[in-house]
């Protein structure tokens, strides 16, 4: 039983100065003070679809959060051919052109804590909790989630779902129509 | 009047980009945007339809790759065929490779004992070579330069040379995207080349009826900006001339560039 869910029912709907913590109600209300503002949590949810096709290679994918400008302003995934027994897989990291373009050009990979080997057909989760370490820092505004996927031999989609950081409860979905399928934002103050 | 256009007739030959034909040099790189430790392969190629060898090679005796950190490096498997040279070039390092072919030179005309006489070459060696009492003599100058540039990683930096005409970054020429808007600004020897006519098309010409060039000029900083229609491979060219010859006797200078350009759908 995770304190997710344990705590669902605590939840203050609008205040953003409502924080939960992963602690118990005493300790997260001492913390109060103590937390940056913004410490919200982020669950993305990301569809890797089934696709009939003669050569099929699981698709690199790039999550990101995107400022206003388009630049990154947090890496959260980037899942790509790591096998060191096959052929050096960051090759082909260009193909994710607009995460290369914004930032995954000047990237050292792998990148701690971001970076990891393909994923298969099906539904992917990532959380991220606002003190953790990719989006520690981020600052109060808006900005877009944006998951890129190319796949080799194949295509090339990107969908973005806006949202503002901390904010309050927050649910985006973007829906992906070829190499992509639903993509999910959840934040939870 | 026939040894003049004898004489325009080896310029022609000798230095093919800024001729007022239909033919159109290029390097043409296999891949623009890469990572460190790849390798791009190159055609080089003057042809009608750009971007396919159906006319002649590029003769790349003045190729000059410059690495990121400024060294000159070598191409490999170089090799010239019917209609198009290619090599190979390993990425080593992080950042911009500049690929050009550089094109210097003097060509003269001029008498011997009743005969005439061709004869090119460089300027520290006309004086040597050429008899300075030479009867009827002819010279001009060209400064050419087709090149392409291929970025591993970051793009960097790209340093002029201070010749000829060149093309300065203020958009990264590896960081061209449709519907985008790209700056760049000419220099010639180093300094702002205003009021430059520049002609850029899109590569597959064979598939369509027109060239459908984009025609821009460069402003009082010899900057221009083109938005660009659509992803591709893109040539642009551009040219003039002047009187700004490193001999005396060479009364005019025609400078050319040419450049590839690769553009990235967003």
């Amino acid at each position: 039983m995770s304190m997710r869910s344990a705590f669902a029912s605590l939840r203050i709907p609008a205040p953003s100065s409502a924080k939960r913590g992963r602690v118990g109600v005493g300790a997260a209300l001492a913390l109060l003070c103590a937390l940056p503002v913004g410490a919200a949590d982020l669950t993305v949810k990301v569809q890797i679809p089934s696709l009939n096709v003669a050569e099929y290679h699981r698709p690199y994918i790039a999550v990101w959060i995107e400022n206003e400008d388009q630049s990154i302003a947090k890496h959260l995934a980037v899942w790509y051919q790591t096998d060191p027994k096959k052929e050096d897989g960051t090759q082909w990291l260009k193909d994710l052109r607009q995460w290369w373009r914004r930032g995954g050009r000047e990237a050292t990979m792998p990148i701690d804590g971001v970076t990891g080997a393909t994923r298969p057909v099906g539904e992917h989760t990532l959380k991220f909790a606002g003190n953790g370490k990719q989006l520690t820092g981020l600052k109060d505004g808006k900005y877009n989630l944006v998951v890129e996927a190319a796949r080799e031999v194949g295509g090339r989609e990107l969908l973005r779902v806006p949202f503002e950081w901390p904010g309050k409860q927050q649910h985006g979905t973007a829906q992906g129509k070829t190499e992509l399928g639903t993509v999910t934002l959840d934040i939870t103050p | 009047m026939k040894r003049t256009i004898n004489l325009a007739t080896l310029v022609l030959a000798a230095a093919l980009p800024f001729a007022a034909n239909a033919h159109k040099a290029w390097l043409l790189p296999s891949a623009t945007v890469t990572t460190v430790d790849q390798w791009v392969t190159v055609d080089a190629a003057v042809s009608n339809d750009l971007f396919y060898f159906n006319h002649v090679p590029l003769r790349v005796d003045g190729l000059v790759i410059t690495a990121p950190d400024g060294t000159e490096v070598k191409p490999e498997n170089l090799a010239t065929g019917k209609y198009r040279t290619t090599f190979d070039l390993h990425l080593t390092q992080n950042g911009t490779y500049r690929l050009a072919n550089v094109n210097r030179g003097l060509f003269a005309s001029y008498e011997e004992n009743g005969q005439r006489k061709r004869w090119r070459g460089t300027a520290e060696k006309f004086a040597t070579e050429v008899p300075a009492n030479a009867a009827k003599l002819e010279v001009s100058e060209s400064a050419g330069r087709v090149e392409t540039f291929v970025t591993a990683g970051k793009p960097t930096e790209l340093k002029p040379t201070g010749i000829g005409l060149e093309l300065i970054p203020i958009t990264h020429p590896n960081d061209l995207y449709a519907k985008e808007e790209a700056k760049f600004r000419f220099v010639l020897d180093g300094k702002p080349a205003a009021n430059l006519e520049l002609e850029i098309v899109a590569g597959g010409t064979r598939y369509r009826d027109h060239q459908e060039e984009i025609k821009v000029k460069t402003d009082a900083n010899g900057e221009f900006a083109v938005t660009w229609p659509a992803p591709g491979m893109y040539w642009l060219e551009t040219g003039l001339q002047d009187d700004k010859t490193s001999v005396k006797q060479a009364k005019q200078r025609r400078v050319s560039y040419v450049a590839t350009f690769e553009v990235l759908q967003q």
